[in-house]
C-alpha cells in the first residue's frame, strides 16, 4: 500500500518540459548538452539525470551488442549537464546506415526521457523565470 | 583597452554566406573566419581529388570570396578559412584565378603540413603507435585501406601568415577554433608558443572558447535550437545573423550579431553551442590550449549580447590529434512506400520478400538495416509506434532498406531486387528509388601523433600579386 501512496507523491515528467538540448557526433560517440531553463530546473536535472539512467534510456536504441557507456559532467555554472554516449553511431558517421547518421536528432530522443519529481518541484520550475533574454516575445 | 571584432563565416562546406554580408556591412569587424571542414568533409574531398588531382578543396570558397571580397577589401577585413581541405594550394590557385578574372587583388597565404598520410602508411613505424583513440585498436587492421590522414594544426601558422601581411589565409585541416584564435593572437599580441603562465593560458582559453562559439555559423546565434516551444520565439531564421565576437586584450569577450538580423544571442543559444561536441568540458583539447569550461560565466546582457569570462587554460600536450579515413565496404539503399489500406502490413510483406531473396540468391552482406521514414528513422527504438491496428490505418508507410557489404557487386545489384514488386507485390506502392546508388563507406580513425614530427613540416607561403 505504501508504494501506491509514494507513487502518488511524484509525477513522471519528460525532460522536454523542463530542459533544452543539442546533440552532435565525434567518431562513434554521440555528444549531448542538456540545459535547464533556470536554477530550480537544474537542481532536478542534477539529481535525476544520472549516467546510469541515461544509459538505460538509450539501451533499446543501442541494441544489446553495444556497451553504450555514458559519461556525465555537471556544470552548475551553465545550469547544464554534458553527456557522452559511446558506441552509438554504428562505428561513426561515414559508415552509419541510419538516415540520421550523425546523431543530430538524438537530443530529441534524450528529451523524451522521463524523470520523477514532486508536483511542487515541477510547479516551482515552471513558475521560475528563464535566465536567458528572450525579448518581448518570451516563450 | 584594445579590442578586435571577428565574425563567423561558414560552418560547413555548403553553408550559406549571405549572412556574412550583414556582418560586413553593419558590424565593423576586422576578421571573418570560416570553417568549411566537418569531420567527414575530407572524405568527400578525397573522392573529388581521386577524380581530378586539381580538386580536393572546398570549392564554395571561390564563389563565396567573389561575393564577399569587394566588401572586405573596402573595409580592410581579412579572411581566414580551412577551405584548402586536402589541397590548400589548389584552393589558393582557384581563388587567385577567379580574382584575376575580376581584377581583384589580395595577398593569399597557404598553410600546409597537416597531411600525415605518408607517416601513417610508413610500415616501418610500429602501428601500435597509432592506436585508435577511443577503442585502442592497432592501426594495422586498417592501414592498407587508409585514404586520408590529417593532423589538426593549431593557430600558430595562421598567426604567422597574418604577421606576414596576408589578406586571405587558406589552410587545410586545423582545429576549427584555431581559425578564430589565430587572428586574436595576431591582433592582441597574446603569447601562444610556449605559453605556461596562467594569465597567458587563460587568455588563450577565452580565445578558443570564442572560436568554438563562432565556428558553427548560425548554430551559435539561435539556429538548430533544440527545444519544445522555445525555438519559435527566435525571430527570422531566414535572415539569421551569424555570431560576432568583440574580444579585449585581457580575453574578455562579447558575443553578439549584426543589428537587424534574425536569430537570437542569449544565455540559452550560446550555451547550447558552448557544449556542442566538446566531450569532457573540463579538458577540451586543442593544439593550442586545453580548455576548462567549469568556471565560465555567460552574462546575458539582453538584446543579443552575451559576455563571456572565466575560461581557464592549461598547456596543450605534445601530441596532435589526427583523423584518418579508411575504406570500409559499401552500402546500397532503397526507399519506397505503400499507401492505405493495410500500408504497414504490406510494407512488412514486401520487406520479408526482399529478405527471402537475399538468402536465396546468397547475396553477401554484413548487415541489412531497415527503418521507416516518418515513423522511426530519427529515434529508432525510442520512437513510440502506434499499435498494430493504428499502424494499418496510417495513410502511408515508407521503408528504407540499406545493405552493408564488403562486395561492391553485391551493393550494385541490391536495387535490382525490388522493381518486380511494382507489378507482382502488394498493391499501391510508389516512390521507389535506389536502383543504382552504391556508395563507399569510410571508417574514421582518430589517433594521436607526436607534435614535433608534424610541426616540422608545416609551411606558410605568401602568394603575392593576384591580378595579372
Amino acid at each position: 500500500m505504501s508504494t501506491v501512496l509514494e507513487m502518488k507523491d511524484t509525477v513522471r515528467v519528460p525532460l522536454v518540459r523542463i530542459a533544452h538540448a543539442r546533440s552532435g557526433d565525434k567518431a562513434d560517440w554521440v555528444d549531448f548538452g542538456l540545459f535547464a531553463w533556470n536554477a530550480a530546473g537544474y537542481a532536478l536535472l542534477a539529481r535525476e539525470v544520472t549516467a546510469e539512467r541515461v544509459r538505460a534510456h538509450f539501451m533499446p536504441w543501442l541494441g544489446s551488442d553495444m556497451t553504450g557507456e555514458v559519461d556525465a559532467w555537471l556544470l552548475p555554472n551553465l545550469l547544464a549537464i554534458k553527456l557522452v554516449l559511446r558506441d552509438a553511431l554504428q562505428g561513426g558517421g561515414a559508415r552509419n546506415l541510419r538516415l540520421d547518421n550523425l546523431g543530430k536528432s538524438m537530443a530529441g530522443a534524450l528529451l523524451r526521457m522521463e524523470i520523477e519529481v514532486a508536483p511542487a518541484e515541477l510547479d516551482e520550475v515552471l513558475a521560475t523565470p528563464r535566465v536567458g533574454w528572450w525579448g518581448e516575445v518570451a516563450p | 583597452m584594445k579590442s578586435i571584432r571577428i565574425g563567423a563565416g561558414l560552418g560547413f562546406y555548403g553553408d550559406n554566406w549571405e549572412p556574412v554580408l550583414a556582418t560586413l556591412e553593419r558590424s565593423n569587424v576586422q576578421f571573418i573566419a570560416s570553417d568549411h571542414l566537418a569531420e567527414l568533409t575530407l572524405a568527400i574531398l578525397q573522392k573529388d581529388r581521386q577524380r581530378d588531382p586539381a580538386l580536393g578543396y572546398a570549392r564554395d570558397v571561390v564563389p563565396m570570396l567573389l561575393r564577399l571580397w569587394p566588401l572586405m577589401a573596402e573595409r580592410g577585413v581579412r579572411f581566414v578559412c580551412n577551405a584548402g581541405g586536402l589541397n590548400p594550394h589548389g584552393a589558393a590557385q582557384a581563388v587567385l584565378a577567379a580574382f584575376a578574372a575580376k581584377g581583384f587583388t589580395a595577398r593569399v597565404a597557404v598553410v600546409t603540413g597537416d597531411d600525415v598520410l605518408p607517416q601513417l602508411l610508413d610500415a616501418s613505424k610500429p602501428a601500435s603507435d597509432l592506436a585508435h583513440l577511443f577503442t585502442g585498436d592497432p592501426l594495422a587492421g586498417v592501414r592498407e585501406r587508409l585514404v586520408f590522414a590529417n593532423a589538426y594544426l593549431g593557430a600558430q601558422p595562421i598567426v604567422h601568415a597574418l604577421d606576414a601581411g596576408a589578406d586571405i589565409v587558406i589552410t587545410g585541416r586545423v582545429a576549427d577554433a584555431a581559425l578564430f584564435l589565430g587572428p586574436l593572437v595576431h591582433s592582441l599580441g597574446w603569447k601562444l608558443t610556449g605559453a605556461t603562465e596562467p594569465q597567458d593560458l587563460d587568455r588563450l582559453a577565452q580565445g578558443l572558447t570564442v572560436g568554438h562559439l563562432l565556428e558553427c555559423s548560425g548554430q551559435g546565434s539561435g539556429g538548430n535550437f533544440g527545444s519544445q516551444g522555445a525555438w519559435q520565439a527566435i525571430p527570422d531564421l531566414t535572415h539569421i545573423g551569424y555570431p560576432i565576437a568583440e574580444v579585449w586584450e585581457d580575453g574578455t569577450a562579447l558575443i553578439t550579431k549584426a543589428l537587424g538580423t534574425g536569430g537570437r544571442i542569449n544565455f540559452d543559444t550560446v550555451r547550447q553551442q558552448l557544449l556542442y561536441e566538446v566531450h569532457n568540458p573540463h579538458a577540451y583539447h586543442s593544439p593550442d590550449v586545453v580548455l576548462d569550461m567549469g568556471h565560465i560565466t555567460l552574462h546575458d546582457e539582453g538584446h543579443d549580447r552575451v559576455r563571456l569570462t572565466g575560461a581557464r587554460g592549461q598547456a596543450p600536450s605534445d601530441q596532435l590529434k589526427v583523423v584518418a579515413g579508411y575504406r570500409d565496404g559499401y552500402k546500397a539503399e532503397v526507399t519506397w512506400g505503400f499507401s492505405w489500406p493495410d500500408a504497414w502490413d504490406k510494407a512488412q510483406a514486401a520487406q520479408s520478400a526482399i529478405l527471402t531473396q537475399l538468402l536465396e540468391k546468397r547475396i553477401p552482406h554484413d548487415e541489412l538495416y531497415i527503418e521507416h521514414p516518418g515513423l522511426n528513422s530519427a529515434h529508432g527504438a525510442l520512437a513510440p509506434l502506434p499499435d498494430a491496428e493504428a499502424l494499418n490505418q496510417l495513410n502511408e508507410v515508407w521503408t528504407r532498406m540499406v545493405l552493408r557489404t564488403p562486395v561492391k557487386a553485391a551493393a550494385d545489384g541490391f536495387g535490382r531486387l525490388f522493381p518486380w514488386l511494382a507489378l507482382s507485390g502488394p498493391a499501391y506502392t510508389c516512390g521507389f528509388h535506389g536502383l543504382h546508388n552504391t556508395s563507399e563507406l569510410l571508417g574514421i580513425w582518430p589517433t594521436l601523433v607526436p607534435r614535433a614530427a608534424v610541426e616540422a613540416g608545416v609551411c606558410v607561403e605568401l602568394l603575392e600579386g593576384a591580378a595579372p
